[in-house]
């Protein structure tokens, strides 16, 4: 595991005890703290690309991490293009990929 | 208070800036709303855990969290400051008599949220910047981050962003991500500023203003201290030029640069890796400022006068979208324009602790900023435009065939900077390597639709804005 959430006993900053929640992410589920964002959560499981680029065909995740680059899009509970770094987690959010393949089904969406 | 009482100030960003100046318009007897897209106050300087997640010890990961306490409830309490999270404001038009600011609240890009509309007498803009990262081959690999995305997961999530990890770019924020990374639990490689030692001695221009600002040098000398603790070296004159690895980033290159930070053939070495966190600076978010017709310097930051007004009557702007000079000058400068703003004479104090602060955005800017010959590390394959995945190739031969500088026109043609980020990462190098920079005019900073709004939500407004014509910027990120 590359990225990774450090452990609330090792951590400097002493946040309070973890309220563990589940995301389900291209149907396997994914487990995070209250309060993580979804790019929190999937970073802190060690997953650090969600999305597939229409052109390329090429993975990516996060990169500016502040909701500027638009790179982490995913989509949530059947909403498309939401940035995963500002996106509070909610336990039982269901998260899919976004990706050339689902080119038609963004078209039906605007 | 010596304001007009009763005044509608609002105030645009919740980072030092942005809370400043609302603090000080209502000390000075205005009417106060504060807004941030975020949820929750501090902005990308005092990021930090969520109610949600609270830190008993939030001030390891922090300089001055007394002063963001102090700030945060003073204007929480404050019985005529209105804070408004959650709320993205994507648009503002011009009136004869001032501005009306579009917003949208509830949680970060949900159909549905709900509209406000705003007209203040009197607008602060505090939007702040982000990072600039400088293309090279291979950044768009997961596991290359920019340096703000690695802090902002830090102090944000306390997640790492990797195991060993590389920090690189230039100026002097690379040594609180590095410190950030290290109290998170990471091993941090190294830290290579591209900028060499020549050029960083200009920190030490004119060394009696440096004096004056103890608590800046005292701050540097603690990351410095820190990295030698865990024996991290930093190193001048040095840059990644090259990320690799199938699928995400197992290693980078590493190269020495000349003072034009060309990298120096024959001194490239490869270092395994699993992160690398890279900025070379910082873009203001002008947008709003754009839009109200801010005049802007030759740099693109906005002008603001001794009191920190803009050219446009009625609005003021403090913080980094008036030049990177970090937390300090952001502070000074909000207390000013929000006072000003409120009609009220700045306390002289405050007027002082801005003159003094101020400094730090030459000496950064001489000391740390982009080289020309950082342009020499790119290959024809390598992604400028990460949203349109445009290469270099690419964009020189749309230039070639086209016979355009100019930049839209290669835009168009190319697709750079068309994706939903709106050029915000591309963009100025797009202008920079077009040789197109529109200086003193908004140039790829225009943005009339702020962020991308669905399109379900604008039909939804009871009073749309008039919205310009634009290329495809506009309308729901795909």
């Amino acid at each position: 595991m590359t990225s990774h959430r450090i452990s609330a006993e090792a951590d400097p900053v002493r946040p309070g005890a973890d309220r563990p929640l589940t995301i389900v992410v291209d149907g396997e589920p994914v487990t995070g703290t209250a309060g993580q964002t979804l790019a929190g959560v999937l970073l802190g499981a060690g997953r650090r690309e969600w999305r597939t680029t229409s052109g390329g065909g090429a993975p990516r995740g996060v990169f500016c991490g502040i909701g500027v680059c638009f790179d982490c899009l995913v989509e949530v509970n059947g909403l498309r293009d939401v940035r995963a770094c500002l996106r509070r987690a909610q336990d039982g959010d269901v998260v899919v990929r976004q990706g050339p393949d689902r080119a038609g089904a963004q078209e039906a969406d605007r | 208070m010596n304001g007009v009482r009763g005044r509608h100030v609002v105030v645009v960003g919740a980072g030092p800036a942005g809370l400043a100046a609302a603090r000080a318009a209502a000390d000075a007897g205005a009417r106060v709303t504060l807004l941030d897209a975020a949820d929750g106050l501090g902005g990308q300087y005092w990021r930090h855990l969520p109610q949600a997640r609270p830190a008993a010890r939030e001030q390891v990961l922090h300089h001055r969290w007394d002063t963001y306490r102090e700030l945060s409830a003073a204007v929480r309490e404050h019985p005529a400051v209105t804070v408004r999270a959650s709320a993205q404001v994507w648009s503002l038009d011009r009136l004869d008599d001032g501005v009306r600011l579009h917003v949208l609240v509830g949680e970060p890009d949900d159909a549905g949220r709900a509209p406000l509309a705003l007209a203040p007498d009197a607008l602060v803009l505090a939007t702040g910047a982000h990072d600039r990262t400088l293309p090279f081959p291979g950044w768009q690999l997961p596991g290359v981050y920019s340096a703000g995305a690695a802090q902002a997961l830090a102090k944000g999530e306390r997640v790492a962003v990797g195991r060993r990890v590389v920090v690189a770019g230039a100026g002097p924020f690379l040594l609180p991500v590095a410190s950030s990374l290290l109290r998170t639990g990471a091993a941090v490689l190294g830290v290579h500023e591209a900028s060499r030692a020549g050029a960083l001695a200009r920190w030490l221009d004119r060394p009696w203003e440096l004096a004056a600002v103890p608590g800046k040098a005292a701050e540097l000398a603690g990351y410095v201290a820190e990295l030698a603790r865990h024996r991290v070296p930093w190193r001048a004159g040095e840059a990644v030029v090259a990320a690799h690895g199938d699928g995400q980033v197992e290693a980078v290159t590493i190269a020495r640069l000349d003072a034009r930070w060309a990298p120096v053939p024959g001194t490239e070495r490869v270092v395994a890796a699993d992160a690398v966190a890279v900025s070379h600076g910082f873009t203001p978010r002008l947008e709003l400022a754009v839009a109200a017709g801010c005049a802007l310097t030759p740099g693109r930051f906005v002008v603001v006068d001794r009191a920190q007004a803009t050219s446009v009557p009625g609005v003021w702007a403090a913080g980094e979208v008036t030049g990177i000079g970090g937390a300090d000058a952001a502070l000074a400068e909000g207390a000013v324009a929000g006072a000003a703003a409120a009609g009220a004479d700045p306390a002289p104090s405050a007027v002082r602790a801005r003159d003094r602060a101020r400094g730090f955005t030459a000496r950064i800017e001489a000391a740390h900023g982009v080289r020309g010959g950082w342009v020499r590390w790119l290959r024809d394959d390598t992604v400028v435009c990460r949203c349109e995945e445009t290469t270099y190739g690419r964009l020189r031969e749309v230039a070639d065939l086209t016979a355009s500088r100019e930049t839209r026109s290669v835009k168009l043609t190319s697709r750079a900077g068309l994706g939903p980020c709106q050029a915000r990462m591309c963009g100025r190098t797009v202008e920079e390597l077009l040789g197109a920079m529109d200086p003193g005019g908004p140039g790829v900073d225009r943005r009339p639709v702020v962020v991308p709004v669905r399109l379900g939500d604008l039909a939804a407004l009871p009073d749309a804005p008039e919205l310009p014509p634009t290329p495809a910027t506009t309308g729901d990120p795909t």
